[in-house]
């Protein structure tokens, strides 16, 4: 699985963008989105995800269960 | 020397009309280093007790200069949207309700967006001094941003100084940076040195990659705070500190951060209201927390009033506020109206207006000195507070109905000092008086004994006569100072011969919302 923006709630502020170890979110129609390919849910790098840490609106930044799991390589 | 750089092609997308702007500039042997001010720094006009040094940081800033917001202007730019900390008192969903009117997204800037918005409002206001980053966000969260904008800014317009406003929590990291760019002002957001306290006041920060709550939250925050003062003052950069007055929460804490931060070498100290509404949608808004009354924060400002310089005159703008403090021009340079510009930044012409403030002031103080001689002879232990009708160059020069706000000045045998402002809705729309009257305006000044104004209707006059507040014609266009001490003078006479009472006044609203011209 990935995290996805739920983009209704998303108010553009940014902060996610640079936290993203992966350079998965991108800005698009105003509103942030997290490409799912790139997505580790930031296993193997922080302890939390960085999205969800830093966003300004609590249950903005969620789990994408429309997606594989995502496996970190062995 | 004439420098006038004519920008043709504003619209078109920006680095390279910005770059040609800049390589002019270059070419007609302008400083990158910013400051313009070469008149003479002996000027009694303002200066009091601040070092000439200061002095000259300070006397055309209207944030970090009482005397100067009367003359120049600031803007700020919304480049950096991104924030890394939570704060009870405001809803980043709405923006901020502290820097902006809730529910209204201010356009967001990139940095080049936003330096030619710059040069935009400095060719057509030439009392424009000062640019800042305020957020909406935090400019040190997005650092990238927020230099590349004053690096932009500093190369075509470099007489205009820079200035930014932090919570704190990443200062430590860009000290070097902020002096190197010669930002010379930074205003640290610091509402407690008790992680205790804190705690009521910030639900969390992200620090490192992690997020933090509760307690251990504003332990880092409030290191990270006095250390980035420490690490700013050490280097000779001027800081203000802001702290939001929340009743109930931090009210009395804050003469203890006051202490703590002037030790640190804080340069101002502005104590701010509360502002909370239920539909802001802050933490505070919603558990129904309100802002102190208008005495409730003088009581504390005067209380903190020591060696330190306290700041009465902030308007807590908008992020991206432009204008004269309590204006806001913001309207006319929306980023549509900006691309359609025709740009010619007249250095020369900028400073040919802030020359000609000098000599203004100089005239004010000559005048405030002598009416003050002419009240030395006097000894009374009554004090009043004096409400002011302006709209800038430090005289009584706005109808009642006309204004957006008054000034207030406290005054005793000792002087007038200026003791803050209120700001109201208009009495007056569109010709017709406001549906409830001055009702409301009569709550804001409520603490008043007179309101000094160029001009008022009979109707109004007569509510405020009821309320014990007199309306004052007779300094229409004078000099502020000088008439609120004249009629100081002329209202010990009347209790003197009788002819009036003197009546201790009672407490005043401090109106909620972010000022908004609309």
């Amino acid at each position: 699985m990935a995290y996805k923006i739920i983009s209704s709630q998303c108010t553009a502020c940014s902060a996610c963008e640079p936290e993203c170890p992966n350079v998965a979110i991108f800005e698009k129609g105003g509103t942030f989105h997290i490409n799912p390919k790139k997505c580790t849910e930031c296993l193997g790098h922080f302890d939390m995800a960085q999205c969800v840490a830093v966003c300004p609106v609590e249950g903005t930044c969620v789990i994408d269960k429309s997606v594989p799991r995502y496996q970190a390589p062995a | 020397m004439q420098k006038l750089v004519q920008l043709l092609e504003f619209g078109a997308p920006g680095a390279k009309s910005l770059e040609e702007i800049r390589q002019q500039v270059a070419s007609a042997g302008c400083s990158s280093k910013g400051g313009s001010g070469k008149s003479s720094c002996g000027s009694a006009a303002g200066q009091g007790d601040l070092p000439p040094e200061v002095w000259e940081k300070v006397k055309n800033h209207p944030c970090y200069s009482e005397q100067a917001h009367h003359h120049f202007a600031r803007m700020h730019v919304a480049v950096a949207p991104a924030c890394n900390i939570q704060c009870n008192y405001c809803n980043r969903k709405y923006d901020c309700a502290n820097e902006s009117r809730p529910g209204v997204v201010s356009e967001k800037l990139t940095p080049e967006q936003a330096a030619k918005k710059v040069l935009a409002v400095a060719s057509s206001v030439p009392q424009m001094t000062v640019l800042g980053v305020a957020g909406p966000g935090d400019p040190l969260a997005n650092p990238q941003k927020t230099f590349k904008t004053f690096e932009l800014v500093s190369a075509t317009a470099p007489d205009i100084k820079l200035c930014l406003s932090t919570n704190g929590l990443s200062l430590p990291d860009h000290v070097d940076r902020i002096q190197a760019m010669n930002v010379d002002h930074v205003t640290i957001t610091i509402n407690m040195i008790d992680p205790e306290i804190g705690a009521k006041i910030y639900p969390w920060i992200f620090y490192n990659h992690r997020r933090y709550e509760g307690v251990e939250a504003s332990r880092i925050l409030s290191e990270r705070q006095l250390l980035g003062l420490e690490m700013l003052t050490a280097r000779g950069i001027l800081v203000k500190v802001n702290s939001v007055m929340i009743p109930g929460v931090n009210d009395k804490h804050l003469v203890e951060v006051n202490k703590a931060v002037k030790s640190r070498g804080a340069f101002l100290h502005n104590i701010m209201p509360l502002i909370s509404e239920p539909e802001h949608g802050t933490v505070y808004g919603l558990s129904g927390l309100r802002g102190p009354s208008a005495q409730e924060l003088k009581a504390l400002q005067d209380a903190c009033e020591g060696e330190m310089n306290m700041m009465r005159h902030c308007r807590q703008c908008r992020a991206d506020a432009v204008g004269l403090l309590g204006e806001d021009r913001s309207d006319e340079f929306s980023n549509e109206k900006v691309a359609a510009m025709e740009i010619t930044y007249d250095l020369e012409a900028r400073k040919a207006y802030q020359a000609k403030v000098e000599l203004e002031r100089e005239a004010i103080a000559k005048a405030k000195t002598a009416e003050l001689v002419k009240l030395a002879d006097e000894t009374s232990a009554i004090k009043i507070q004096v409400a002011i009708a302006t709209k800038g160059g430090g005289r009584v020069n706005e109808h009642f109905g006309h204004a957006h706000e008054f000034q207030i000045y406290e005054v005793s045998t000792a002087g007038a000092k200026f003791v803050g402002h209120r700001r109201v809705d208009l009495y007056c729309e569109g010709g017709y008086a406001a549906a409830d009257g001055a009702a409301t305006i009569i709550r804001a000044l409520n603490d008043c004994t007179a309101v000094l104004v160029a001009k008022i209707g009979i109707c109004p006059k007569d509510a405020l006569a009821e309320a014990g507040i007199e309306a004052v014609e007779t300094y229409a266009f004078e000099f502020i100072e000088t008439s609120v001490i004249a009629y100081f003078k002329d209202y010990l006479q009347r209790v003197e011969k009788k002819e009036i009472n003197h009546v201790a006044k009672g407490d005043a609203d401090i109106r909620q919302g972010a000022f908004t011209e609309a």
